[in-house]
């Protein structure tokens, strides 16, 4: 049976997900969840993620939440690991370093400019809030300067390998790249073309595509 | 072995995560402390170390480190400490790595701002939000909630031994339950039975020991070593 992933493929953590079966190659089946409907507090979802949120993923009889752990679980699995690094100590421990600060920094600063610029004026008929955008346009900046020091010195962020680390970033990037605001990487050329590196992956240049197409039916 | 060293201070719960695996895991360390106070955690040297000018960073030999759950996942990993990763067995190291994400995503965006409200606001010179706390208890609740279900199928969150998972709730419950909110856990039964467990077990003892109520804003605790 085919891993099956749920939730609408717009969704920045079900695109996580998605892209690491790309890079790895395994089949699945990802199965909509219509979250304009309430579909994700529904009890048949909230019996897969039981915070009411997606990703949901099943491989078999394992059900898991939470895009990264699904992601380390799926790379693991599927002869992914080299993009973990989990054969050596210290190359694992920077790739995690780096899948934290996206969580913590990049996606909490990308995430409310994201809901604000897309999904508040194409979902919610509402206006787009810019003092949150400004707000969390500053911390981001605050966060791209760290990752152009960064990026100065290592091709990428956990080193000089490709890792989850940076993959773990497109979904995010991806709606900068398209919104109002991808000019705020000009600033950050180190920034700009780890970003397009990233974003020339076969994997996430499908990926991509997903979304879009799901966007496009809404 | 060389001693590693892990700067910041133990009335962090993001510092606490980390000595707890290095009690569990029984490695050697030393704890550099930094004038929290003075912030002198945004300044160089510690800038180096932590570019985001946070704590804790973290030194074994040539290696540095940031960022608490990474750190810890390290730690384990080098040092033993149980098997709290279960990197043996894909679907068990599947359960811890979820229930870390849910304490990152889900527990701690509920609990953080009763504590900052409650306990470190009043310590600085500021007011409680009760609006800000009312908010979070009502998240809070509906997390413990999941938790409870949880809790009543298996001793700890992703199976029935000790993880990093549950060591990563240690630091922000040890100060919710010094909060009028400890109810929030006390009126779940099988989350309240998880804590006495973890707050039974020697490592959070000790470590929980070196976290006073009051951030040691009023009585710094001295830095120790494992």
């Amino acid at each position: 049976m085919a891993m099956k992933v749920y939730g609408p493929a717009a969704s920045t953590n079900v695109a996580r997900v998605l892209v690491c079966l790309e890079e790895v190659g395994l089949d699945y089946e990802l199965v909509p969840v219509d979250m304009t409907k309430g579909e994700h507090k529904s009890p048949a979802h909230v019996s897969r993620n039981p915070f009411g949120q997606v990703p949901a993923f099943q491989d078999g009889d394992l059900i898991l939440s939470e895009s990264r752990a699904i992601s380390k679980y799926i790379l693991r699995k599927g002869g992914g690991s080299h993009l973990l690094r989990e054969g050596n100590l210290s190359e694992a421990a920077m790739v995690d370093v780096w899948l934290e600060v996206e969580s913590g920094q990049f996606d909490s600063a990308m995430s409310p400019i994201v809901f604000q610029c897309f999904v508040v004026p194409m979902f919610m008929g509402g206006t787009t809030d810019m003092k949150v955008v400004e707000e969390n346009l500053e911390k981001l900046k605050k966060s791209l300067e760290v990752y152009e020091a960064r990026l100065s010195r290592f091709k990428y962020l956990a080193g000089d390998f490709v890792s989850l680390a940076d993959i773990s970033h497109f979904p995010m990037a991806h709606y900068l790249l398209v919104g109002p605001h991808a000019s705020v990487i000009d600033a950050y050329p180190h920034v700009k073309a780890w970003i397009a590196d990233i974003m020339s992956r076969p994997s996430v240049k499908k990926v991509t595509e997903l979304m879009e197409a799901a966007i496009r039916m809404n | 072995m060389g001693v590693v060293k892990v700067h910041g201070v133990a009335a962090s719960p993001y510092v606490a995560t980390v000595l707890l695996c290095l009690e569990e895991a029984g490695a050697a360390y030393e704890v550099a402390p930094l004038d929290m106070a003075a912030r002198e955690q945004r300044t160089q040297p510690h800038l180096a170390r932590n570019p985001f000018g946070k704590i804790p960073a973290f030194e074994d030999g040539d290696l540095v480190l940031f960022e608490s759950r990474a750190i810890s996942r390290y730690v384990l990993r080098k040092y033993g400490g149980g098997d709290l990763l279960r990197e043996g067995d894909l679907a068990e190291a599947a359960a811890v790595d979820a229930w870390v994400e849910a304490e990152a995503h889900q527990f701690h965006p509920a609990v953080a701002p009763i504590v900052r409200q409650c306990l470190i606001e009043p310590l600085i010179g500021g007011a409680r939000d009760q609006r800000v706390v009312d908010e979070s208890v009502g998240k809070l609740r509906a997390v413990l909630e999941v938790y409870e279900a949880r809790l009543s199928q298996s001793a700890y969150l992703a199976g029935d031994s000790l993880s990093l998972a549950d060591l990563a709730h240690v630091g922000f419950t040890r100060y919710l339950m010094a909060t009028e909110y400890a109810a929030l856990v006390e009126e779940h039964p099988s989350v309240r039975a998880w804590w006495e467990r973890l707050a039974a077990r020697p490592a959070v003892r000790k470590v929980t020991a070196l976290m006073p109520v009051d951030f040691g804003i009023k009585s710094p605790p001295q830095p120790q070593s494992g």
